[in-house]
């Protein structure tokens, strides 16, 4: 599952981060916001690319780095798009810098989506709150590489519907082949959308070949745990099972230790695993 | 740094019992406490300036802990005045060596220091800040290590969280080549369950951690203790270690108390 | 950086390898060498000469660490050390020997993986920053007086720093140009289980030099070309029958007193069976958490790197430390450690070491050294507590503790490891 290639790699310093001027921050949900990056050397903006699911160690000098999902579209390598949440030190800081500031990038780190296990498979795509930002470059891919006869479905929940992500662009979305189904914890009165836990949705959509369909899920470990378990007892197989775990990241190339879970090291076989790899590990508490 | 100046945060620093040891850390930057004074308003601070000046505060620095009903008082009078409230040193965030009356008897105390013991008011206890108000942060020590408390004065003003490193003292005994003088000489030493931040000085000098940085989280003081008793560290030797500048702190307290039940005082332990 | 990396064309094929493979008979023509005592000190002469830094064990704080040494008189001539779970003790021995004693508290990854070191650096400049990585010359080591588990160590830490995607560039450059001369063991201290993990006592692979240390000097072997060229340069004579033989005694004796054992067979995946075992909270409650194990490892290399800056912010230093498993804040994760808990950090460590290692590196991460032991305060001892976890194995049946054992033991990791 890892990603770039060896020769591609040893020629850099893995410490290196490199300059990025913020080109413009996209106010999303509360506490989140998306930012465009470009690269002060231009070289760089030309050979730099990444892979749906794939993240980057965002960088300011002072308040430290943190790993930062990739929410862009893979098709577009002049600007790098990433969706942050203020969590701590350095995404409160980078939030607070506004447009034109420089900031420092490494990567892209990480394994990616099965997109290419998703042809002439149908997909069900399950992200809880800020969890869509990384699976929206799998989104824009698998609409690019669409076939007709292909069913595209994204469970989309969040607590409330002020806190559903990239709401604006679900009618693009849905033009473009992918049913798009938004449930909510608690609905307001003009909600029109579907008021329950992502699994229920998952529970009861209809699946035209189980054994053949793909699931991706991303958001809160508990959430992920819950719609694996649903969509086990719809019939999916564990090895078409996709998800992508959290832990503390330090140095993103398997170097520093932290962010162990069991045999893996998630910045370099994760962030995105197989669930038929993590199935033994999902049931050990505080591992 | 980006704050601009007209709208400097206000900084106070307030001192209850305590030796200003720890303020004086704050004096002592000498080099630096020019670049603080530039970020912040230094709005109170008795020990550096009589320009005194009213709430509210946006930082506030508390030295030395509550030892007299007045102080319970005042102490409260600051919080509401308060935004971040930072206590500083182990009197502030433990009740200091003063915390020993905890184990006294008070009114004997007062009778033999002073003459007229009935002049003053104080409390039986020596307690934390953090027992009578909610605290935001707490920065250890006795005193206080200079450059964490300039690193959490920067980081607030940036705005940020600050976020102190809570290994172990032996962490910092090993980064700096320091070989453990507790397995390799047998010296009871605090330093297993001992917040970092001195960088492991006592070590280097030949003497056992005193554990001024207070405890460790989740600090195992019940192993440590028993493991110095099993290889013969008496209760003389580890009662005063235990009972210290952060004796009332919870995992030190547990132990000494643990070890007096052990080894009860004889009849003539408070009696010279 | 070059990319004809450490382990690779300057050294010899890593120590692990070669010694987890069969008996690895040394050669009579190399064994067959003699430096006397009195040469010794033409060695570091020489190497000092070469514009290297000797590192080699001294006196210091009651103990032989690894310094630097400038001549013959540095060594610890005529000590040696004791162990046992918990303690260390310094006690004259009864002969002049250089290399009398087992291993200390400290490690030769402090020259290699240092303990603090600057990563990288941005410098404000106008309105954008500078980011750089530092490029200052590595310092060159040649380290004397190398066991054959710290051999095996730096051949662990060879795979994790420069066996990946990525290489430590730090390592690397450390690692590229150190020369290393092994001295073999003659005795074994309580703490010592080489044998059980395979790396020891014997120097088989791995070094440049492999002296024996016998009362007149030292048989010798060369182990790489470097080695090779350097001992041409070094006052050898022919070693006598009588010489070699005292010699091989002095490696069958420290081999005789190796009494500590680990059994590692299956050991990676009966202990991801026992995940969910009691016995983590029972070592929990000596455990300190207070990271002297790992600290005193030689192949632990968990470290974080925090930002230093200047008081205007401008320049900002990205410096990497030490960390260690055993400390909450490495597994924290939106404010919260995973790991929250004494017992869930010892059974990370422990689990990682002897058996999730094998799965990431392909090698065990435990080289028998038993500094573990030794300089843990309350003297917890990992091959207990792994004979004490294989016990409640075979109680619960055949290592496999809970119903879903067959499973979780068969797919944990990529488990061919």
């Amino acid at each position: 599952m890892s990603v770039t290639s060896e020769s591609c790699v040893q020629n850099f310093d893995p410490w290196l981060s490199h300059p990025v001027r913020i080109a413009g921050i996209t106010r999303e949900i509360p506490g989140v916001c998306t930012l465009n990056l470009q690269f002060e050397d231009s070289r760089l903006a030309s050979t730099w690319s990444f892979r749906p699911g794939q993240f980057t160690m965002l960088y300011v000098p002072g308040a430290g780095e943190a790993a930062i999902s990739i929410s862009g579209d893979p098709g577009v390598s002049s600007v790098i798009t990433q969706t942050i949440r203020d969590a701590g030190n350095v995404t409160r800081s980078i939030t607070g810098l506004g447009e034109g500031a420089v900031i420092g990038l490494r990567g892209p780190f990480g394994s990616c989506w099965p997109v290419e296990m998703c042809r002439g498979r149908d997909v069900v795509l399950i992200a809880g709150g800020i969890g869509l930002a990384p699976l929206r470059p799998v989104i824009l891919q698998l609409l690019r590489q669409r076939d007709q006869d292909q069913e595209l479905t994204l469970i989309v929940g969040a607590r409330e519907p002020s806190l559903l992500l990239y709401p604006d662009q679900y009618d693009a979305w849905r033009r473009q082949g992918l049913n798009v189904i938004q449930t909510v914890d608690r609905a307001d009165d003009s909600w029109t959308g579907g008021i329950g836990v992502v699994t229920a949705v998952l529970d009861r959509i209809g699946l035209r070949n189980a054994a053949e369909t793909v699931v991706m899920t991303c958001g809160p470990e508990v959430m992920m745990t819950y719609a694996i378990k649903t969509a086990l007892s719809r019939g999916i197989p564990r090895e078409l099972l996709f998800l992508s775990m959290e832990r503390n990241m330090n140095c993103a190339v398997a170097l520093c230790g932290h962010c162990q879970f069991g045999p893996h090291f998630l910045c370099r076989e994760g962030p995105v695993f197989s669930y038929r790899h993590l199935r033994p590990l999902m049931r050990i508490d505080d591992l | 740094m980006t704050s601009a100046t007209s709208s400097k945060p206000r900084l106070a620093v307030f001192k209850f019992a305590s030796c200003d040891g720890c303020q004086l850390s704050l004096l002592d930057c000498e080099d630096e406490l020019l670049t603080v004074a530039g970020l912040v308003d230094i709005a109170m601070f008795p020990e550096a300036s009589s320009d005194m000046q009213p709430g509210p505060w946006d930082i506030v620095l508390v030295e030395g802990s509550i030892t007299t009903a007045h102080d319970a008082e005042r102490i409260q009078a600051v919080r509401r005045q308060a935004g971040t409230v930072v206590t500083i040193g182990a009197c502030a965030t433990a009740g200091g060596i003063q915390s020993l009356r905890n184990w006294g008897h008070h009114e004997e105390f007062l009778r033999c220091v002073y003459a007229r013991p009935e002049y003053i008011s104080s409390l039986a206890t020596s307690t934390a800040i953090a027992e009578h108000i909610p605290v935001d942060y707490e920065l250890r020590g006795c005193p206080v290590n200079r450059q964490q408390l300039l690193d959490v004065i920067l980081t607030l003003v940036a705005g940020r969280k600050p976020r102190l490193p809570v290994h172990s003292v032996c962490m910092d005994c090993k980064r700096r080549g320091t070989v453990c003088i507790e397995v390799a000489r047998g010296i009871p030493c605090l330093g297993p369950i001992t917040q970092t931040g001195c960088g492991a000085i006592c070590p280097s000098f030949d003497r056992g951690c005193y554990g001024c940085f207070g405890p460790a989280p989740q600090a195992n003081s019940q192993s440590l203790t028993d493991h110095f008793l099993n290889t013969g560290s008496t209760p003389d030797t580890l009662l005063p270690l235990l009972r210290n500048f952060n004796g009332a702190a919870k995992e030190f307290r547990e132990q000494s108390d643990r070890l007096e039940r052990m080894f009860p005082p004889g009849p003539n332990a408070f009696s010279d | 950086m070059s990319s004809s990396a450490a382990g690779s064309n300057t050294q010899p094929s890593t120590a692990h390898e070669a010694v987890g493979h069969g008996e690895g008979v040394i050669s009579e023509t190399e064994q067959a060498r003699f430096l006397p005592r009195a040469d010794l000190q033409i060695l570091i002469r020489l190497l000092r000469d070469d514009g290297f830094t000797v590192v080699g064990p001294k006196l210091d704080q009651s103990a032989i660490v690894y310094g630097e040494i400038t001549q013959v008189a540095d060594l610890p001539i005529g000590w040696t050390d004791q162990q046992q779970p918990g303690q260390y003790r310094l006690v004259p021995r009864n002969d002049d020997r250089m290399f009398g004693y087992v291993v200390g508290p400290h490690s030769w990854k402090q020259f290699l993986f240092p303990p603090s070191a600057i990563v990288a650096t941005a410098q404000r400049t106008g309105d954008s920053w500078r980011m750089s990585t530092p490029d200052e010359p590595s310092p060159r080591y040649a380290f004397l007086g190398v066991r054959a588990c710290e051999l095996a160590a730096i051949a662990v830490q060879d795979k994790v720093f420069l066996g990946g995607a990525y290489v430590d560039p730090i390592y690397q450059q450390r690692r590229a140009s150190v020369l290393l001369i092994a001295v073999n063991c003659t005795q074994a201290a309580s703490t010592c289980f080489c044998t059980s993990m395979k790396t020891g006592p014997r120097c088989k692979a791995g070094f440049d030099l492999a002296l024996t240390e016998i009362d007149s000097g030292f048989t010798l072997e060369t182990g790489s070309e470097r080695g090779r060229s350097l001992a041409l340069r070094l006052p050898l004579r022919e070693a006598q029958a009588a010489e070699l033989c005292d010699a091989e005694q002095g490696r069958e004796e420290a081999e005789r007193q190796i009494t500590k054992q680990m059994n590692t067979d299956g050991l990676h995946d009966l202990l991801l069976g026992q995940l969910r075992s009691p016995h983590w909270q029972t070592v929990a409650e000596r455990c300190l958490s207070c990271t002297n194990c790992t600290m005193v490892c030689p192949t632990c290399f968990c470290s974080t790197v925090t930002e230093v800056s200047d008081l205007t912010g401008d320049h900002v230093d990205r410096e990497r430390h030490w960390d260690s498993c055993f400390n909450m804040d490495i597994s924290r994760v939106n404010g919260v450690p995973v790991r929250d808990s004494v017992a869930s950090r010892y059974r990370q460590w422990l689990t990682h070491k002897l058996a999730t290692w094998q799965d990431q590196f392909g090698t065990s991460g435990c080289v028998g050294c038993g500094r573990c032991i030794t300089w843990c305060p309350p003297g917890i001892d990992l091959t207990q507590e792994v004979w004490t976890l294989q016990q409640l194995a075979r109680e619960s049946g055949h290592g496999l503790s809970h119903e879903e054992a067959p499973e979780q033991t068969v797919e944990i990791g990529s488990g061919e490891g």
